[in-house]
């Protein structure tokens, strides 16, 4: 079933196209990369928002989640980030739709420990500054979600 | 007995340069030519199905997911359709047309990476190089559209997580525009390159008598004429509403194996735009209770692979009682040892290659068969986590390894 021969190579112009092209890669890190606006990140919790119902936790697939009662109504939330899948079905189960998912990609930690960040609840009311939500625990050297 | 009819056996795998996943081939060689070839699974077992026996239903929906990345709307698909008949879920028609369109969108990412590797395995890495930059484009689309390129979490139970927006719409006819510009090129490609013509031609030869007794299925079984699609046969979602033509071929080796995906990827642009014309307005989700009722469901996927199939039993509780995968690779590997029969060595990783193969979607689950039984059934056997941990320290202290010492959970003590 030998087929008449018809040139060298069908793909030559092709990738002598190319040779006049603009190169499909982009020079990432050194070039900025941005995700789609639906895409999802580590998810986010507005903490002083947040009823402590668990739901979150209770429906995530990798439990990830920890949500903590500090005081009364106040509730601090964790996520791992080293078991979180970001699926977002935290943000869709929660009942006040108090989380969201951020559009940070580079997550990449040397320590483990760092993959844990903790969104704290205000003080209590008796505090006289409040401290602003959702401000990542300092001590624990967890920082921005992205480093 | 001269050298050439001395049967040599070779073992390829489970680790191997040749394959991307661990499996094992055990190949009898007679000279360059294979005799027989023996193949085994289980070096991937992820224990899935029983993971989703301890998950609710909404945690089980990525779990599925998971099991495949390339045909991950695939599974979780499948699984939801199954979830679904047994809660007796109407899900919106809208929800049903995102899915399909997804759906296709994936199929067009899964046959564009299999052209991809297929020129990979055959040293045309410039094939690779651009289909992949062509994939690519329907890359982003999914992100864009679903928040991801894989693992797309866009399924809900009921309907579907996220709704495409109407000026999403032109954004998926350009690239389905794109690509079939560049589909063209390469069917131009396989009908006319002779180095990719005479390198696929006649291997990996599989009969349809063989295709039909082997049970295999999707783009693999229709090159073989087997003209068996469960989106004609079986329709679901969008599909009763669509037109669309199976491609078959009779060529019956891997060149019809190319030729199946390309004719698949030109009827998916065509049922992309069929849905984008006829997409109906009106709400993406209904409300699905948490508990399930009792009762189970068989679902079948037409997943880029191949025939997908899913069972799900129900006891009316947050968690299902079983779950059942039956990847499309698992029904297409007892159909590769046939096709590697009487061929040439060379040959195993693109006839390997050819049906999309996936094993860690494959397995399922390891059976311990006592040595001796032959029969399927004699001397299989339940065993406990103790039981299976003495056994793999014995079986490598037998082969001269001692890891009786390290503690392992419910290991014998030395």
């Amino acid at each position: 079933m030998r087929a008449p021969r018809h040139h060298l190579g069908e793909m030559v112009s092709s990738v002598l196209g190319s040779l006049f092209r603009k190169p499909a890669t982009i020079r990432y890190p050194y070039a900025p990369f941005k995700m789609p606006d639906r895409f999802r990140g580590p998810p986010k919790w507005e903490s002083d928002k947040c009823i402590g119902c668990k739901l979150c936790s209770r429906d995530c697939p990798s439990q990830a989640i920890t949500i903590t009662k500090v005081g009364e109504k106040r509730f601090d939330q964790t996520v791992d980030l080293g078991k979180c899948v970001f699926c977002g079905q935290c943000a869709e189960t929660c009942p006040r739709k108090v989380i969201t998912m951020t559009p940070d990609f580079e997550l990449a930690q040397i320590d483990k420990q760092n993959l844990k960040i903790t969104y704290h609840a205000s003080p209590a009311p008796a505090a006289p500054a409040p401290q602003p939500a959702a401000a990542p625990e300092p001590a624990k050297g967890a920082g921005e979600p992205t480093v | 007995m001269s050298d050439i009819d001395r049967v040599v056996t070779v073992p390829i795998g489970p680790q191997h340069p040749a394959l991307k996943e661990p499996e094992s081939f055990m190949v009898d060689l007679r000279g360059e030519k294979i005799d027989a070839v023996r193949i085994r699974f289980g070096y991937n077992h992820r224990g899935i199905e029983k993971g989703c026996e301890t998950r609710s239903y909404t945690q089980d929906l990525y779990l599925v997911e998971r099991v495949c990345g390339i045909c991950s709307f695939s599974h979780s698909t499948a699984f939801i359709h199954a979830v679904e008949e047994i809660a007796g879920l109407e899900v919106p028609v809208r929800a049903k047309y995102i899915r399909t369109i997804i759906g296709e969108l994936e199929r067009i990412h899964s046959h564009l990476l299999w052209l991809g590797v297929a020129g990979h395995e055959i040293g045309f890495d410039t094939l690779l190089m651009y289909t992949w930059r062509d994939r690519e484009q329907v890359m982003i689309l999914l992100a864009r559209l679903t928040g991801n390129r894989v693992n797309y979490g866009i399924n809900t139970y009921g309907g579907v997580r996220r709704d495409i927006a109407p000026d999403m719409m032109p954004e998926i006819l350009k690239v389905v525009d794109s690509l079939e510009e560049r589909t063209k090129h390469y069917i131009e490609l396989a009908m006319r390159e002779q180095t990719l013509i005479q390198r696929l031609s006649g291997v990996g030869k599989l009969s349809k008598e063989d295709a039909l007794f082997l049970g295999t299925v999707g783009p693999t079984a229709r090159a073989s004429g087997v003209d068996r699609d469960a989106r004609r046969d079986d329709p679901y979602l969008a599909y009763p509403d669509l037109e669309f033509k199976v491609v078959i071929d009779d060529h019956c080796d891997v060149y019809g194996r190319t030729i199946v995906r390309l004719g698949e990827l030109m009827q998916t642009y065509s049922i992309l735009r069929q849905l984008i014309k006829k997409i109906p307005d009106g709400p993406i989700t209904v409300k699905a209770p948490r508990r399930i009722p009792e009762g189970e469901a068989v679902s079948r996927y037409e997943a880029p692979r191949g025939e997908d199939v899913h069972y799900v039993r129900g006891n009316g509780t947050e968690k299902p009682e079983r779950v059942k995968v039956r990847a499309p690779t698992l029904a297409n590997t007892a159909s590769v040892g046939k096709m590697l029969e009487d061929g040439y060595l060379a040959d195993l990783p693109i006839v390997v290659a050819a049906i999309d193969p996936c094993f860690s979607c494959t397995d399922r689950m390891v059976g311990v068969r006592e040595s001796g039984t032959e029969s399927r059934g004699a001397g299989r056997k339940t065993m406990t986590w103790e039981e299976v941990s003495r056994y793999g320290v014995e079986w490598h202290k037998a082969r001269g390894l001692d890891f009786s010492s390290l503690g392992i959970p419910g290991g014998i003590e030395a």
